[in-house]
């Protein structure tokens, strides 16, 4: 009888842990997707990159310890046409040879209420480092979290299309970054 | 005499003139810019091409219409069976490639991923969905399709020149305004 209660106090605990501290960690590379937007010409265009890496941590209860880190692999990149996938990991665009990947590392996250969360950081491409504040919204679906947020960067910013490329009128200067990222949560260790 | 002569109207006159001078930019444009490495200033032709081309299209739908509410002007009695008739099928010809080549440009850009936005401002509508081999093949019909309005407008303007240095008619006149022609 003692170890029973034992077992259904025990079992409560964590039960009651797990509601209340899920921490989402491990990010499915398969489900995420992280594309973008931008207007050439006025015409809406879209891209994605295919490979990226993602280490994050969130929980909402413990929004300090919420942690992001993704790297984007940017030869990866898929503009919608192989002419200008070729152009883009060129030197006057991302120079990908010599700036293989973009990162982006969070510093910050805070609530702006329902389930719409801010995070900051530090965007790093092209070897320039900037700060970032992207809005998201999270939805916890069983132990899936789904992370979407959009966010606008200034390409010249980071000196991606120099030379001619870095006239805007072509190419617009506003790329809109959109992330969508599955997250499988793990009980909080402490 | 110069009275007598029976002209296409205005509104006939302004299209037709109007088609042929962005045709004259358009062809040229789209031959020269397939080949240019990519930077904006090909970005920027291939915008351009697109923009005429579908003003073309617009245009010549208005002619369309024209030509369905108007009778043109008679052809000089004269003039043999034979070329009535090889007349009337270039025409049609012509006016069919001319609706036929925008279309299949409009959607071959479709195809390769590439919405049109009419000058920049008003996006039409993407009638195919993005599909690389479907791409290929209108780019393969929008060429071929080119390559018989080359042969028809020389025709139609070697027609012109017949009429006007061996025929000596007035064919040339109906779609010149008055004080253009002697």
């Amino acid at each position: 009888m003692k170890s029973l209660l034992r077992v259904v106090l025990l079992s409560s605990a964590l039960i009651s842990s797990f509601a209340s501290a899920v921490e989402f960690k491990q990010v499915q590379a398969n489900e995420s997707t992280v594309t973008f937007g931008y207007k050439q010409m006025g015409v809406p265009m879209e891209g994605k990159f295919a490979k990226f890496t993602a280490q994050t941590s969130f929980d909402p209860a413990k929004l300090a310890k919420a942690q992001a880190r993704i790297d984007i692999d940017l030869a990866s990149i898929d503009t919608g046409s192989e002419e200008a996938n070729d152009e883009v990991v060129g030197k006057p665009w991302f120079n990908a040879k010599a700036f293989p990947n973009a990162g982006f590392v969070s510093t910050g996250v805070k609530a702006l209420g329902g389930n719409r969360y801010e995070a900051t950081g530090k965007l790093t491409i092209k070897g320039k480092t900037l700060d970032v504040s992207a809005p998201f919204t999270f939805q916890a679906n069983g132990t899936r979290g789904l992370f979407d947020g959009v966010f606008t960067i200034k390409r010249l910013d980071y000196n991606i299309g120099e030379g001619v490329w870095a006239d805007v009128s072509t190419v617009a200067n506003e790329i809109q970054i959109k992330f969508h990222l599955v997250l499988i949560a793990a009980p909080n260790k402490k | 005499m110069n009275s007598s002569i029976l002209r296409y109207n205005n509104t006939a006159m302004a299209l037709h003139w109007l088609v042929a001078l962005l045709i004259f930019a358009a062809f040229p444009l789209g031959v020269y810019m397939h080949d240019l490495p990519l930077s904006p200033t090909k970005l920027q032709y291939y915008s351009y091409h697109k923009w005429i081309g579908i003003t073309i299209l617009l245009l010549v739908i208005t002619r369309v219409v024209w030509r369905f509410t108007h009778t043109p002007p008679p052809l000089p009695a004269s003039t043999p069976r034979w070329e009535v008739v090889v007349s009337h099928i270039t025409h049609l010809a012509l006016y069919g490639l001319l609706l036929a080549i925008p279309l299949s440009g409009w959607l071959m850009s479709s195809a390769k991923g590439f919405q049109t936005v009419w000058f920049g401002v008003l996006p039409l509508p993407d009638l195919v969905e993005k599909n690389k081999e479907l791409g290929q093949l209108l780019a393969t019909v929008h060429q071929g399709l080119n390559v018989f309005l080359f042969l028809l407008v020389g025709m139609h303007i070697a027609a012109v020149i017949k009429h006007k240095f061996i025929d000596h008619d007035q064919i040339l006149e109906r779609m010149l305004p008055k004080g253009m022609s002697k």
